[in-house]
């Protein structure tokens, strides 16, 4: 009894989700619970340490990935049913403070300024080693020639939430977050930001795929978020349906 | 306030206890009364986990544990169990950090305890687990109560190795120090306001308990 978390919560399925997703997914799930009573809980990390969580065994039954590249690698592993669904494409945003005093431009051309100038102390993305975020952020950084002059001012976010808080808190001057973050609403009034262009990085494939233990709400869930609701509700979101 | 990752806190520290009180009782007796061939090598792995980074521990537990081989397969083979990602893999990790909490002041409590006081109660006849109940345990409780304590404490405040072992999975392995983490990540302030001022006061009452309880043991013991 004492090894049994309570009997209600054990039942129900837990999802791996990459950070990113946080606010959609949750107006997702409340969705889902009031139209099929089913609750699910969600744990939140960079898709690259929840794909190695996976690979460890953790009780996952559904993994909704940043990236395409992530689910490949389990279902080369046999960890998935199949390669998923892409259901969402992300975009990324520049974000800083509203007090800052920053120039936030959409061909990132305060922040280079910020940069010749010295202006730019920290500059917050997510850690390309394992968070597609961050990946994306490096490959825009890399297209605009910043990539080299800007290593000594980054500041790297476990995943893409913690990258949007240091930015957001002003802990960091700028962030190159997820578009979806910087919508946040717990973040209005607080943040100024402008949508980057995804013609600057590879696409931002949010990926579903269903794991080998995957129940019945599991797979529900799985169907419910390609379904018009839940599509709405990652427009909404600042997603780019597929 | 999260009170879903505070119960679970809570029973994490209580069960971690239940496990501990008597390994902290046999080993810190143990410790205190007997020398024997490898003593410093055991008191020094005892230790460990006083300066080992946690995220070392963490690695560890992981690469022992992971289901993909050795023992960590061997459990899945034989008991279809786990012990990363979950509850009782929790349970094992802070079992494992908490030993030098638990087992020091244990065995500072029952070395104090007077040689003759124990032979006397031997020459009388008295059998050891009589000596143990009747006479150690009165002695030594303040150090066993405090080491109870910094263990609860201790369990309630750990990061590193939750977050490594159990990753961060609701009502299952997301403790409360998980939940201020995942709290400030989603920008909900408040909550992580709310939950890190309980733990400090928590933590201060910790300490004074501790401190008022060392106090009292001297006064008694003059």
């Amino acid at each position: 009894m004492l090894f049994t978390p309570t009997l209600s919560a054990a039942e129900i399925p837990v999802i791996a989700a990459a950070s990113n997703l946080k606010f959609a997914l949750e107006d997702i799930a409340t969705a889902f619970h009031q139209e099929t009573g089913k609750s699910l809980r969600i744990s939140y990390s960079s898709s690259g340490n929840l794909t190695r969580q996976i690979q460890q065994g953790g009780p996952f039954e559904l993994f909704l990935s940043a990236n395409a590249q992530y689910i490949e690698q389990l279902y080369q592993q046999y960890k998935t049913l199949d390669r998923g669904q892409v259901f969402a494409l992300g975009r990324l945003a520049l974000l800083t403070h509203i007090d800052s005093d920053l120039k936030i431009d959409a061909q990132l051309n305060g922040l280079k300024q910020a940069l010749q100038s010295r202006q730019l102390q920290r500059i917050a993305i997510a850690n390309p080693k394992h968070a597609p975020f961050g990946i994306a952020a490096r490959e825009v950084l890399q297209q605009q020639g910043l990539w080299n002059t800007i290593q000594t001012h980054l500041i790297l976010g476990e995943n893409a939430a913690q990258a949007t808080q240091f930015a957001s808190s002003g802990a960091a001057q700028v962030g190159l977050v997820s578009y979806s973050l910087a919508l946040a609403p717990a973040l209005r009034n607080r943040v100024r930001y402008v949508l980057i262009s995804d013609l600057l990085h590879q696409p931002l494939q949010q990926t579903a795929a269903l794991l080998n233990n995957a129940g019945d709400t599991a797979k529900l869930f799985f169907h419910y978020l390609q379904q018009e609701k839940a599509r709405g509700i990652l427009s909404r979101h600042g997603y780019t349906l597929p | 306030m999260d009170w879903q990752a505070l119960t679970l806190s809570v029973k994490l520290s209580l069960v971690t206890l239940l496990f501990l009180l008597p390994i902290g009782i046999l080993l810190g007796r143990w410790l205190a009364y007997r020398q024997f061939w490898g003593k410093s090598l055991l008191q020094t792995l005892l230790a460990l986990p006083l300066v080992l980074p946690p995220t070392v521990l963490g690695y560890y537990l992981l690469v022992a544990f992971s289901p993909n081989q050795g023992l960590g397969l061997w459990l899945v083979n034989t008991f279809g169990a786990t012990l990363i990602f979950n509850f009782q893999g929790l349970v094992l990790a802070s079992i494992i950090f908490n030993l030098p909490f638990a087992i020091h002041p244990m065995q500072r409590a029952f070395s104090a305890i007077p040689r003759e006081i124990r032979e006397a109660a031997a020459c009388c006849g008295m059998r050891p687990s009589l000596v143990l109940w009747k006479i150690e345990l009165p002695l030594a409780w303040p150090g066993i109560v405090s080491a109870m304590v910094m263990c609860f404490a201790h369990t309630l405040g750990e990061f590193g190795i939750v977050l490594m072992v159990g990753g961060n999975i609701p009502s299952e392995t997301q403790t409360i120090a998980i939940a201020i983490y995942d709290r400030v990540q989603s920008f909900d302030d408040h909550a992580a306001a709310v939950m890190s001022f309980s733990l400090l006061l928590f933590s201060m009452l910790t300490i004074s308990f501790t401190y008022w309880l060392s106090a009292r043991s001297e006064r008694t013991h003059d």
